[in-house]
């Protein structure tokens, strides 16, 4: 097996196949522990996992948290309102505090691309980005990763649709440079304001490609995942409206069944029912949207283990 | 002292075999493998001061130009308070004068408080010694105040010189819009940002035969434009960065190659050192660039010196601020880029002497720099003079060195020990 050497997980897109391998079988490990009645070990015990949120974030936050708790991991928070950062802190005195605070490991979200890089660069802690602004948010695209492996076996030559707001998406990002170097071929829709231009005029990253038609996407394929789409993009002048933007590109339930039979649908969430997903394909058979909730727990523990330095297999025995 | 055996060229890149004199010294310096030039002329610097003195003040930037090999430096007027009263020109000129190092030119700006809103009094600025107009760091988004601008810099023998950029298609982007803006998650500039205003620029150009200098020109479209305005013959011309010309938007992902180089080590993603506006293009885009420089669209290289305080640049690449500390390393990095092939030397020299003198209108000063093109040096913070630090090239080695240089007639720069073992104190045999 291959053996982590990474000190901190900042994006997958320059990750091996085996490195991400490794990660989703851990998970799939850690999905053991949290089935037990008792959904704790002791792995991490007397270790600190700082969790700094300058942008708002309630689900990753909350996974992140049980994650470490169910490692018996210390956590301590810090968050844009609870803290200084709204007074004129700096990132750079913020990661003074966290040098100061002798965290083992770091969990961040941030509104600014690179700013896990940023931090990573000066601080002694291990650091994982829960996203930042538009670039990465690599335990999503890991859970969806084990997510859509659970639902469809191996993704080798599995072709998977990504359609909504690609533009401004971490998800969508995370999502290529996790489940491309598994074998799965990503096909990208949405309105063409959303999808960034290089990609739309034939510089796509390997194993990708563009349909501005959601339709067109979606026929045949073995899954698909919606993105939330920001009201103020409509504000921006990128869309003329939400009404439109869900007739064209929304889930429905017609749209879906172009699909392969039972091929699934998964929402990194929050969703905007009615908008990119219609209720009755996000609480429908095909949703997959509560066992992401779950296996986000079960990646983000297998991280915080190997980080630590501990092997998953330990901590579940 | 005469410098012996050296290889010459003048303000229009020529051989020469004129003596070179360094001083009034007696002695001679041999010369043997080194490159006399006449001494630079930078279109395009920021010295910050007033206002920001903790990034770069007159005297820093003067003492650092020098170092760099240009003897004649722009100082562009984006400071605090905006340099767009005759008071603010002459306290330039006096910092310059108590400095003694590089010549500074004052540019003084466009519009009162670079505001955009109303004209400065243009006629008297040149009075009082702007030798051009420009709000650069900003555009002049109204056409109609810059079609007067350009009308009241025509009357009063100033060229303008125009930060080329339509803000609304600029937006909030911090680097070029490609391939690698789409993979960094970062907002982008696209080059239609810069080429929509430029071909607006042209046609107002046209309309008042006034002379336009159009900045820091990045893209392969842009230039083309140029080309085009100048075989309509306007009274066109431009200029091009030393970044612009060897790095590319695949620095903002941690590229450290030149554009003549297949790899070089890499950097993390995101160094705030390559946030530069305009952005770092594609290699496409440098590769046109060169060819103008070539076939003489080009008529300058400028450097964009934009020296920083680190406080504007250590935080989030999205909130950092624009700018390349870049006077001390432009000739460096041009001097490798023509042993490379991209370039012949004649013409760099050309776009780093006579091209800028003609834009501002002026003769070549007799100034002269002697340099080692082959003299190693790694860039750090300690080895630039500038208090400027933020450039890409940190931990790079370069290769040529400004070794001597002469502003009226006054040696004002001289690095004793890369001449060590080369001054003789006896005068030239004959």
């Amino acid at each position: 097996m291959t053996a982590w050497t990474r000190r901190h997980v900042l994006a997958t897109a320059d990750w091996s196949r085996d490195e991400i391998e490794l990660v989703l079988q851990q998970g799939e490990a850690m999905l053991e522990v949290l089935a037990r009645p008792i959904r704790r070990t002791p792995a991490l015990r007397g270790r600190t996992v700082v969790l700094f949120f300058q942008e708002a974030s309630t689900r990753t936050r909350i996974s992140f948290e049980l994650a470490a708790k169910a490692l018996s991991a210390d956590t301590t928070m810090i968050t844009a309102s609870g803290s200084s950062i709204e007074k004129g802190e700096t990132l750079l005195d913020t990661v003074r505090t966290l040098e100061a605070l002798g965290a083992e490991i770091v969990v961040m979200r941030h509104s600014a691309a690179g700013a896990a890089q940023f931090v990573a660069d000066r601080i002694a802690s291990a650091v994982i980005n829960a996203g930042d602004g538009w670039h990465a948010h690599p335990t999503q695209g890991l859970l969806d990763a084990l997510t859509l492996r659970t639902a469809l076996g191996a993704l080798e030559g599995r072709r998977v649709v990504i359609v909504g707001d690609v533009l401004h998406s971490r998800v969508a990002r995370s999502d290529i440079h996790t489940l491309v170097p598994l074998g799965a071929e990503i096909t990208l829709s949405g309105p063409p304001t959303l999808v960034p231009s290089a990609w739309r005029c034939g510089q796509l990253p390997a194993g990708v490609r563009y349909e501005e038609d959601a339709d067109r996407a979606l026929d045949g394929a073995d899954a698909v995942i919606a993105l939330r789409l920001q009201r103020e993009r409509m504000e921006a002048g990128l869309l003329p409206s939400l009404r439109e933007y869900a007739m064209a590109w929304g889930l429905t339930e017609a749209r879906v069944a172009r699909m392969r039979p039972g091929a699934p649908v998964l929402h990194p969430g929050p969703m905007n029912e009615g908008i990119e997903i219609d209720a009755a394909v996000a609480h429908g058979p095909r949703s997959l949207i509560e066992r992401q909730v779950t296996n986000g727990v079960a990646v983000r523990m297998a991280l915080l283990h190997l980080l630590a330095g501990t092997p998953a297999a330990e901590a579940a025995a | 002292m005469n410098v012996t055996n050296v290889r010459r060229l003048d303000a229009e890149g020529r051989e020469r075999t004129d003596i070179v004199r360094l001083g009034d010294d007696a002695g001679r310096i041999d010369g043997r493998e080194l490159l006399a030039l006449p001494g630079l002329i930078d279109l395009h610097a920021h010295l910050r001061e007033p206002g920001f003195e903790e990034s770069e003040t007159v005297a820093t930037g003067a003492r650092a130009a020098l170092r760099g090999g240009f003897t004649t430096v722009c100082a562009m007027a984006n400071t605090q308070p905006a340099i767009d009263t005759p008071g603010l020109v002459a306290e330039v000129l006096a910092r310059a004068r108590e400095a003694r190092a590089a010549r500074i030119l004052p540019v003084a700006a466009i519009t009162r408080g670079r505001q955009g809103a109303q004209l400065a009094d243009l006629v008297e600025l040149a009075a009082a010694g702007a030798v051009a107009f420009s709000d650069d760091g900003d555009p002049v988004d109204d056409a109609r105040l810059f079609r007067s601008a350009l009308e009241y810099a025509h009357a009063a023998g100033r060229p303008v010189l125009e930060h080329v950029m339509d803000r609304a298609l600029a937006g909030r982007g911090v680097m070029h819009e490609g391939a690698v803006s789409a993979a960094l998650g970062l907002p982008g500039v696209p080059a239609a940002a810069e080429e929509a205003a430029l071909a607006r620029d042209v046609a107002l150009a046209k309309l008042t035969g006034a002379r336009l200098h159009l900045q820091h020109v990045s893209t392969a479209g842009a230039l083309a434009i140029v080309r085009r305005a100048k075989a309509d013959g306007l009274a066109v011309t431009c200029e091009v960065t030393p970044h612009h010309l060897a790095l590319t938007d695949e620095w903002v992902a941690g590229s450290r190659a030149f554009v003549w180089e297949r790899e070089a080590a890499r950097a993390v993603p995101y160094d705030s050192a390559t946030k530069v506006n305009p952005p770092l293009r594609t290699a496409a885009d440098a590769q046109a660039l060169w060819a103008g420089i070539a076939d003489g669209t080009v008529d300058a290289i400028a450097t964009d010196h934009a020296p920083h305080a680190s406080i504007r640049k250590d935080v989030e690449y999205a909130d950092a601020a624009f700018g390349i500390s870049g006077v001390e390393t432009a000739l460096a990095v041009l001097l490798m880029a023509v042993e490379s092939g991209m370039a012949e030397l004649g013409p760099v020299v050309r776009a780093l002497a006579g091209g800028p003198a003609r834009v501002l209108g002026m003769a070549c000063p007799d100034d002269v720099i002697l340099v080692d093109p082959a003299l190693e040096w790694t860039v750090s913070a300690d080895a630039l003079a500038s208090k400027g630090k933020n450039t890409p090239l940190l931990g790079r080695r370069l290769r040529g060195k400004v070794v001597a240089a002469v502003v009226d007639g006054e040696v004002r720069y001289r690095d004793d020990a890369a001449l060590k073992g080369r001054m003789h104190a006896e005068a030239a045999a004959r």
